[in-house]
């Protein structure tokens, strides 16, 4: 007991109380994959045309309407995943092999702990949470080139590589569309950049509305997902880095694929929409719990948005080519999100010499957009055809 | 021991000055693989992302179409003709009952005649809508395909109402075809083109102005026009190089010589030229079938013939447009109720000749895009 306090410098109950919320999370994450699925294959159909999985789940459901059929479909799936064979073909490197699927399920799990679903309501604050996020996260695509090299297939290997290259290009706009809101904030803490979202009285959606886009974009990059799915290509790499995974570690990919990509939403939702905070309320000093509540709806509403946003995008495009993702990522992306940072802080300033309220920040941001509007046109960026390799 | 390795690779004299020693290694591509149209297996000899070489492997659907067509009755021959290419199968009747009938100098009747041109027209626009929707997934977006075979299918819900078949029809007879048209056929073809004629700007609408589409295909995959000549390039694969060559136009078999239709061409080359060629005949197509309802007389549907009648010696040759080019069928005769030597000459067995000089230097996905834009249908090649 007394260890527990010495080391960790909290209170017991403080310790039980985040072993819960992890046991929440991982729960959460386990759910919310299961609906996630589900969700994305339903998207897919109302997109195409069709009415995808309508015979599982009560029938009457399914009556009902499309978007009520099929409930069940990705639970049937799991559990044919999870009894099937786990099949570990002979000439593979197995420590890795196995280990990969682990890893990156693990990754996933550990960045959640930073994320505020609700006021009061994250694993644990840390003080440091965005780096926390971006620096686990990255860590996936040592799972997916562990995977890839440990396959000994070509195809695993080159779609490992391909997401190595590719994670290079696209963490690093990432990291610097989220130094905006940092500076904004004057924090790392998530729940702090939340706070800050109010105090300011605008979410920084609007200050950094170029490091919003740029950082949805480089998250489809970061969670694999179409049109940047190179690393797992199908129609070129058969399924890339997981042509040989099985039963349930393949479905660790998968649910991890899916988890993912609500992490890097909610981290969105988070920094740039304003997390919790419900929209046109005043946020009470002390954290009712009907509020808390209100919050916790108010940020699942925000982040499905984007998820769905990002299902829409992955439904409509057809895939980049790797080298063109690298030069979108190194020529657009990273000097735009330099410029972000730069409009951020003139923001940051102004916020701070000439005491602006929320309506004034919009105003001036709403006026740095147009100056970078004015500034691309005298600029002439050349469009991204004009970089294609003659071959 | 480990880090002494290392080091001896970074620092060990090589031709590139010493840099880390990279590998080419052989990537063996299908016969069983998502994007090669079938099975087609192509041996690449890689370095990293790059092709280095490719040799195209073909031979893994042979059925020997040519040699079973030696045993069996000239009528009995067209079956096995559907499996030349199932995605234009009344193309693939067609070619060869057109051999027959010049070998045997049978002139159809004319309402014959104007239902080949329907079904063949129909099957061209099954046939693009297929490559469409392949295309598409080749390159990576999923939903053009749904699209595409949605609208196909209307295709072979026709084909299904006129012979009763949906992929392999055995439709086209010598002397005519197998079963008459009606006028609710022909007013559910109009009913199906009013449909679909205003939804190929939406196919059109997903990837034109697309720039991945765009980064994707254009400059992609270009062939030159010398190019073209020499491999033997046909349809609208040479269309896409600037030449406006068309069977239907140049050598018009059937009623083709009565009917208005462009021939669209593009000048690039390129894989986005040929998609563009691919659209565009598409319309064209409707316009023909359109003329065709106005036109298509009344009368027999074919020629009364004795089920094991014979042909005159003699060889021959004839051409038609297939959707994937000039497909053309050598046919001789000895006298019997039998072929005796019955030959393709297939479009897409040429044009897979040219991917080992198309896919050198190019990166991995580009070879799923210039593979998926010149249309090759496996089948055919093998035959």
């Amino acid at each position: 007991m007394d260890l527990v306090t010495a080391y960790t410098g909290q209170d017991v109950a403080l310790v039980l109380i985040m072993l819960l919320m992890l046991a929440l999370i991982l729960g959460f994450i386990a759910g919310s994959s299961l609906i996630l699925i589900w969700a994305e294959r339903k998207v897919a159909a109302r997109i195409q045309n069709r009415v995808g999985p309508m015979m599982t789940g009560p029938r009457k459901f399914a009556e009902f309407s499309m978007w009520t059929g099929g409930l069940l479909q990705t639970a049937a799936d799991a559990i044919k995943l999870l009894v099937k064979e786990l099949i570990i073909p002979s000439k593979t490197d197995a420590i890795p092999f196995i280990a990969a699927p682990v890893l990156i399920v693990t990754v996933c799990v550990t960045a959640y702990i930073v994320i505020p679903f609700g006021p009061a309501f994250s694993v644990s604050d840390l003080n440091i949470g965005v780096v926390h996020v971006v620096a686990i996260s990255s860590l996936t695509v040592l799972s997916i080139v562990m995977a890839g090299w440990s396959s000994n297939s070509k195809y695993s290997l080159l779609g490992g590589l391909r997401s190595a290259a590719q994670m290079l290009s696209y963490e690093i706009p990432l990291i610097f569309a989220l130094l905006g809101p940092i500076l904004l904030a004057g924090g790392l803490s998530m729940q702090k950049m939340v706070l800050a979202q109010r105090e300011y009285g605008c979410w920084f959606l609007l200050p950094s509305l170029l490091g919003f886009l740029i950082y949805y974009v480089a998250s489809i990059a970061e969670v694999n997902r179409p049109p940047f799915d190179i690393p797992e290509a199908e129609s070129e790499l058969v399924a890339g880095y997981v042509s040989e995974y099985s039963g349930m570690m393949f479905a660790m990919f998968f649910l991890a694929e899916f988890a993912n990509m609500f992490l890097v939403c909610s981290v969105a939702a988070t920094v740039f929409l304003g997390g919790w905070l419900v929209p046109f309320m005043p946020v009470p000093d002390n954290p009712t719990p009907v509020y808390i509540l209100l919050g916790i709806l108010t940020f699942f509403l925000k982040t499905s948005f984007l998820v769905f946003i990002m299902m829409w995008i992955r439904w409509t495009f057809p895939r980049v080519r790797p080298d063109h993702l690298m030069n979108l990522g190194w020529k657009y992306l990273f000097p735009l999100s330099l410029l972000n940072l730069l409009i951020c802080a003139g923001i940051a300033v102004l916020k701070d010499v000439y005491k602006l309220n929320g309506w004034g920040i919009s105003l001036a941001s709403l006026g740095a957009l147009a100056m970078v509007m004015l500034l691309l046109q005298v600029v002439r960026i050349p469009r991204p055809d004009t970089f294609l390799e003659k071959a | 021991m480990l880090i002494r390795t290392w080091w001896c690779a970074l620092t060990s004299p090589s031709d590139d000055g010493g840099a880390l020693r990279t590998e080419e290694f052989e990537l063996n591509m299908g016969p069983q693989h998502p994007s090669t149209h079938g099975v087609l297996r192509m041996v690449l000899k890689m370095d990293g992302e790059r092709v280095v070489d490719c040799d195209p492997v073909v031979g893994y659907l042979h059925r020997s179409i040519e040699k079973m067509a030696e045993n069996r009755t000239f009528t009995q021959v067209i079956p096995v003709t559907d499996r030349l290419d199932y995605c234009t199968s009344m193309t693939s009747n067609y070619v060869y009952v057109l051999a027959v009938e010049k070998l045997a100098d049978l002139t159809p009747p004319p309402r014959a005649e104007y239902i080949r041109v329907i079904m063949t027209e129909l099957n061209r626009i099954a046939s693009h809508l297929l490559w469409y929707g392949t295309f598409c997934l080749e390159i990576g977006a999923t939903t053009p395909f749904l699209y595409s075979f949605r609208d196909r299918e209307k295709v072979l819900d026709l084909f299904e109402s006129a012979c009763g078949a949906r992929l392999l029809y055995n439709y086209i007879r010598i002397g005519g075809v197998g079963q008459d048209i009606n006028q609710k056929f022909l007013d559910r073809m109009i009913e199906f083109l009013d449909y679909w004629e205003p939804i190929i700007p939406e196919y059109e609408a997903l990837l034109d102005e697309n720039p991945i589409f765009y980064n994707r295909t254009v400059g992609v995959g270009t062939v030159p026009l010398e190019m073209c000549r020499s491999y033997g390039v046909s349809g609208p694969n040479v269309r896409a190089a600037g030449v406006a060559e068309d069977v239907r136009r140049d050598d018009p078999f059937a009623v083709y010589k009565d009917l208005e239709f462009e021939i669209p061409t593009e000048k690039e080359s390129d894989v986005f030229a040929r998609y563009r060629v691919r659209m565009r005949e598409l319309r064209e197509s409707a316009k023909i079938l359109r003329q065709c309802y106005e036109k298509i007389p009344s009368g027999p549907y074919g020629l009364p013939l004795n089920y094991r009648f014979k042909v005159p010696e003699g060889e021959t040759y004839v051409h038609i447009e297939s959707p994937r080019g000039d497909i053309g069928c050598f046919l001789a005769s000895s006298g019997g109720d039998k072929p005796w030597r019955c030959k393709f000459r297939t479009p897409s067995f040429v044009h897979i000749q040219l991917f080992k000089k198309l896919l050198e230097g190019v990166l991995i996905p580009d070879i799923m895009a210039i593979c998926a834009s010149f249309d090759i249908v496996l089948p055919e090649t093998d035959r």
